[in-house]
């Protein structure tokens, strides 16, 4: 287990490095440059910005300076807001984008795993169809055609829910449940699956004859094994949770991290770009790891084959 | 393994039995019924997808307008219509792309085994855990929306799980007899991996392409939503989400015929998926 979590960070390192390094030059060679949107700018003052930012020197020097930088995980002021430090542009905006990842994580989960349970213990009766076919429906909605049709029956319609913005709890309940039914639906169908499979093991057909309770056998003994393929799941999950949220974000106008990297793109913020890049990816790949040592503690035959 | 009888007969076979199932039948047609209409819709609409007319703006439904006009007064059925071909086409040539590179890599690696196969599949691994959405997000918004560079760029991130497959699935066969028996006859690798291997890929490559195409699909109506796919007058099923999305109040019917071409899209391509690996290969269902 130890040797799973050095090799995986020493991994980690190079990776990293890969990425700033790609994020770096892909910036620096797209069209455009973080002062030529603002048409009023005159010529000095945007060639002294240019040169308070380093952006005149040669391209290879600006890379070295920011490698330098990131190594004492300085990630330099943002050059669209100049007062502001990337890291604090991070900071105040991922807290809003992980609560409602939270949030539909938690929703996903609570109707996902018990809608794959009931439909795998009464398979082929009504109680497998309806949450299947309530499934099917759910992966192939998207949630920008599921967030409007939300907004449009609970909020201007039935008047629920306020319909977008972020400052009240009220209304974090839209882009939550548009997002978590999306996942819900997936792991229903992953749970039902991975159930379904260890339902057949000779272990549980052996409890069953020792007389244990249903509910025993699911909770007790299928589960574990029942559940690896959600465990397995939630690492994509995870990265779909984040490229959902650009979505919802934008649906329901929150000011979470997916929309603001969106437009530091748009606005060639080349410093708020790579901070957002590399801090997208360590979630990532910390994310990973915690999904392998999950499995490895779920599944004993998966620690051996590492 | 035992040995595969030879690919046409397995073909047939699968064939048969996804004619018996029949959510994917109805899948199949609902697909050919949804191509068909895009292909021809824009030849026989009407208005063409990009004339305005801002006198008919926001009109709902009528004889004229099958399904109504937007904010410019565009015919929204000239509109989806166009837009399914853009959907569809980013669907098949980005998952073509994807397999291409996919389908090769998988084959090189599972065929050449050892070292090299350790090296490219950890390469797979590394590649997993990066956020390539936020790739492709950069790539779109920096180099401006290409149509080129949007496929190219979607095939890219999902070649990975096809590149898994093929190579679980060449490293058995690479062990079976009759490609002992071709290689004891001295035919050349490259041979061996098109002319023995690759013809008994074909049923997981199906299976796989037809579940990745909604993938694709999607991402590509991501990145519209987001206003970097493609760009008006043109329209996908993405773009005209997004338009109808934020004139729902007007007119909700925006919103919904683009929205339910594309949702019945994904729901067939999906079921006529599962349809496919059971008829390909009756094993993973004939389970209790």
């Amino acid at each position: 287990m130890k040797r799973l979590i050095f090799f995986r960070l020493l991994q980690a390192i190079p990776t990293m490095w890969v990425i700033a390094t790609l994020t770096f030059f892909m910036t620096r060679f797209a069209p455009g440059g973080p002062f030529d949107a603002e048409k009023a700018i005159p010529e000095e003052i945007k060639i002294k910005m240019e040169a308070h930012f380093g952006l005149d020197r040669p391209l290879l020097e600006q890379y070295f300076i920011y490698l330098h930088n990131l190594l004492q995980g300085d990630l330099g002021p943002s050059f669209k807001y100049p007062e502001w430090e990337v890291s604090e542009l991070i900071a105040t905006a991922f807290p809003v984008s992980l609560t409602l990842g939270t949030f539909s994580f938690i929703i996903a989960l609570i109707i996902g795993i018990p809608g794959g349970m009931i439909a795998a213990l009464r398979q082929n009766t009504w109680m497998d169809y309806l949450p299947m076919s309530l499934s099917m429906i759910g992966v192939c909605l998207p949630t920008f055609v599921l967030g409007p049709l939300l907004i449009f029956a609970l909020s201007n319609q039935l008047a629920i829910f306020p319909p977008l913005g972020w400052y009240r709890p009220s209304d974090w309940v839209l882009p939550s449940l548009t997002l978590g039914l999306f996942y819900g639906a997936y792991i229903t169908r992953l749970t039902r699956a991975g159930m379904l499979e260890a339902l057949q093991q000779d272990f549980i057909r052996t409890a069953r004859a020792k007389g244990a309770s249903s509910w025993r056998i699911l909770t007790q003994h299928a589960a574990r094994g029942g559940l690896l393929p959600v465990v397995t799941f939630l690492g994509p999950a995870f990265a779909g949770l984040i490229s959902g949220s650009f979505v919802i974000e934008s649906i329901f106008f929150i000011p979470g991290l997916g929309k603001f990297f969106v437009t530091a793109a748009f606005n060639r913020d080349y410093t708020m770009v790579l901070g957002t890049v590399l801090f997208y990816a360590s979630l990532i790949i910390t994310l990973n790891l915690v999904v392998d040592l999950l499995q490895a503690w779920l599944d004993p035959k998966s620690r051996q084959s590492r | 393994m035992t040995s595969n009888p030879p690919s046409s007969s397995l073909g047939r076979e699968a064939w048969s039995r996804l004619r018996a199932n029949r959510m994917a039948m109805i899948s199949l047609f609902i697909l050919i019924a949804i191509a068909l209409i895009s292909l021809l819709g824009p030849l026989i609409a009407p208005h063409s997808y990009e004339q305005q007319d801002l006198d008919r703006i926001f009109e709902s439904p009528s004889k004229d307008h099958i399904f109504g006009t937007d904010n410019l007064g565009r015919d929204l059925f000239a509109r989806t219509t166009y837009g399914g071909r853009i959907s569809l086409s980013v669907g098949l040539l980005a998952t073509l792309v994807s397999l291409l590179i996919g389908v090769t890599y998988g084959m090189i690696s599972g065929y050449a085994g050892g070292k090299l196969d350790a090296c490219m599949m950890r390469m797979v691994d590394v590649l997993y855990s990066l956020p390539f959405i936020i790739f492709v997000i950069l790539l779109m918004v920096m180099f401006g929306r290409n149509f080129l560079l949007l496929f190219l760029a979607i095939g890219a991130v999902e070649w990975l799980t096809m590149a898994r497959i093929t190579r679980t699935q060449t490293l058995n066969l690479r062990r079976a007899e009759f490609v002992e028996a071709a290689r004891a006859l001295g035919f050349s690798d490259t041979r061996i991996l098109f002319r023995h291997i690759l013809p008994n890929l074909i049923g997981p490559i199906i299976v796989y392409a037809t579940l990745t195409i909604p993938a694709v699909m999607l991402l590509e109506a991501v990145l519209s939503f987001l206003g970097l796919g493609v760009q008006a007058p043109m329209s996908s099923w993405g773009s005209l989400i997004k338009d109808g999305a934020e004139k729902m109040d007007a007119a909700p019917w925006l919103i919904l015929f683009p929205g339910a071409f594309f949702c019945l899209t994904l729901f067939a391509l999906n079921f006529l998926g599962d349809g496919l690996r059971d008829a390909f290969d009756p094993k993973s269902s004939k389970e209790p």
